[in-house]
């Protein structure tokens, strides 16, 4: 009799709670199952696809270039960073190297994307903790950056911009002006954010020392990024594997000592201020260089010059083949990386030498990172489910492809 | 960049085929990244040394997929991408597999590998052994088949709609009012070598 009363005082305190899959702290559609020990969390069970749109099986059927605008549509708060990786995996293969002028205009535009991306982290993780003005303050920021985009690619959000050998249309010099003006006043916006955040108490009570992750995690659970650097290793592949110009520009790579969610809080609030430089940096070198070219001529991948098509009949040609079947891709395989905001986005590219990928895996950040959920929350509190989830920075689009 | 790593995969490329003769089929070098064959019986041992020893220290597992080549005996490859944060260098994995025989599991090496092997399960039907969860992923729950097969269609085998007679959600086979257009752009205009069936002129006519 005393055994069973025993057993019944027990399985009180334990019990499962379904959290989502609308739920506004898992920023998009995640359905976690977690087993509770009173308000502690003692095991958690994501489950993840309900924004599965199967984008790997659309881009083999679809050309090169159509496939591009998927990748906007994977971590849709930083759209070009991820145009940028499947441009890259299509130069890489076909050996060509893009002018320098769209070189610098990418560089500028996935440092804007690295700002839209935190600014869009930061703020909801305070909300997550309960900080409602962060996100006013720091949105007005990002649509400014959003209309930036929409200037140059005619879309705020899922631009199309970049393309396989450079980008689809130079920036008009007001746009250009208009971002380095951009650039000064932004510092003193962040600080006004760093204010409201930075030192408040309740920010620092629901994230120091939560969420903890050393370097062994790291390397188990396939962790890139900010979660990284979160942490004291100072990796990023714009230093260590550099790509496009990032070789010559100056920025700092920041670190943190505890790897704990506000030690990540701060690395991105750092990171937004060094992207800030990088992008002056490169306006300042596209006024030093001048004009340029921004998509390679005379090559397969780019669109002959409207004027041309007028007066050549093969220009006209070219330029219905280029939008109907497209360009081919010689046979092979590669992986091309890139920094993106989360952490390390990369495309694992199959070719068989026609005008579309065999197979096109997208290595999302955001995957093994929300899989160490379990990992990082037991033995956590309930309430620092949410902060954890939120610290992770994931994003649904590029999680469930 | 690509050149001066090239040297350094050869060495990489020679020391691990020298010290893991049975795993290794063969390795090669193209587009600045090394690819290692491998045999399927030996990947645990493969990707453990791999992980372990000082020289190649692939401490990160990036990724884990599968490719569906429906033409071969063995018709998927599974590719393993690691990353060495301290060499900052890369390897690329490949082995064979077929749908009954199991892959070795190496989620004992990495946790990481639970969802990947997952996800490869889910979209081709790769068998994982050893696999201490292997549910589907990312399809919806009571899915079936495998998606990213070659022989999959791409628009799918059911469609969902909410009925508004019966108040919730329906799954029914697909209808399409018009068959997915595929383009066959493998013109036979640029690049032909051979002669055209049925024109005899061209050859001895003249």
């Amino acid at each position: 009799m005393a055994d069973t009363a025993h057993l019944i005082e027990e399985d009180d305190r334990k019990f499962t709670l379904n959290f989502g899959p609308q739920h506004p702290a898992a920023h998009g559609v995640l359905r976690m199952i977690m087993d509770l020990d009173g308000e502690v969390v003692t095991r958690i069970d994501s489950h993840i696809g309900l924004l599965h749109r199967g984008t790997e099986k659309l881009l083999e059927y679809k050309t090169y270039l159509q496939g591009l605008p998927y990748f906007d549509r994977l971590d849709y708060c930083s759209p070009m960073n991820q145009e940028h990786a499947w441009c890259l995996a299509i130069e890489k293969m076909l050996g060509v190297e893009v002018p320098r002028r769209a070189s610098l205009i990418r560089v500028m535009f996935s440092e804007i994307g690295r700002i839209m991306s935190h600014i869009l982290n930061v703020t909801t993780q305070a909300m997550d903790c309960g900080a409602l003005t962060p996100i006013t303050w720091g949105f007005e920021e990002r649509e400014k950056l959003c209309v930036f985009y929409e200037r140059a690619s005619g879309s705020r959000m899922h631009a199309a911009y970049f393309r396989p050998g450079g980008v689809h249309q130079d920036l008009p010099q007001r746009l250009i002006d208009d971002i380095a003006a951009w650039c000064e006043q932004f510092p003193e916006k962040m600080a006004r954010i760093e204010d409201l955040i930075t030192e408040n108490r309740i920010f620092k009570q629901r994230n120091v020392d939560i969420g903890v992750v050393d370097q062994r995690t790291i390397m188990d659970w396939g962790f890139s990024g900010v979660m990284v650097r979160g942490t004291g290793i100072a990796w990023d592949l714009r230093r260590s594997q550099p790509y496009e110009c990032y070789s010559e520009l100056d920025f700092k790579i920041p670190v943190g000592v505890h790897g704990d969610n506000y030690d990540r809080y701060v690395c991105r609030m750092e990171e937004m201020k060094e992207s800030t430089k990088i992008i002056q940096q490169c306006i300042a070198l596209m006024v030093k260089e001048g004009p340029g070219l921004v998509l390679l001529a005379g090559s397969k991948l780019s669109p002959p010059r409207r004027a041309e098509m007028k007066n050549s009949m093969e220009a006209l040609i070219h330029h219905f083949k280029l939008y109907t079947e497209g360009f081919h891709v010689p046979a092979g395989e590669c992986y091309a990386a890139i920094e993106a905001p989360k952490g390390e986005f990369g495309v694992y590219l199959v070719a068989d030498g026609t005008n579309r990928p065999y197979r096109a895996k997208i290595r999302a950040p955001g995957y093994p990172h929300l899989q160490a959920m379990d990992h990082l929350s037991k033995g956590h509190m309930l309430a620092d489910v949410s902060a954890i989830l939120g610290s992770l920075d994931i994003v649904f689009g590029e999680v469930d492809r | 960049m690509a050149n001066m790593n090239t040297e350094i995969l050869v060495d990489l490329a020679a020391h691990i085929e020298a010290r893991m003769p049975d795993a290794v089929r063969s390795t090669q070098i193209v587009v600045g990244e090394l690819t290692v064959l491998a045999e399927r019986d030996h990947i645990l041992p493969l990707l453990r040394f791999l992980r372990d020893d000082q020289q190649c220290n692939f401490e990160t597992l990036i990724d884990i997929c599968g490719v569906d080549y429906p033409e071969r005996n063995e018709r998927f490859e599974v590719v393993y991408h690691l990353l060495s944060m301290r060499m900052n260098h890369r390897v690329r994995v490949r082995i064979r597999a077929d749908e009954e025989t199991a892959v070795a599991s190496c989620v004992a090496i990495w946790p990481a590998a639970n969802w990947f092997e997952r996800e490869a399960f889910d979209m081709y039907g790769i068998q994982f052994a050893d696999h201490p969860d292997l549910r589907r992923i990312l399809t919806d729950y009571g899915f079936e088949g495998f998606p990213l097969r070659k022989d999959f269609p791409l628009t799918g085998h059911y469609e969902v709609r909410y009925d508004d007679l019966e108040k919730r959600v329906i799954y029914e086979p697909v209808k399409l009012v018009q068959e997915y257009r595929n383009f066959d752009f493998l013109s036979p205009w640029e690049g032909m070598t051979s002669e055209i069936p049925s024109d005899e002129k061209a050859g001895g006519g003249a």
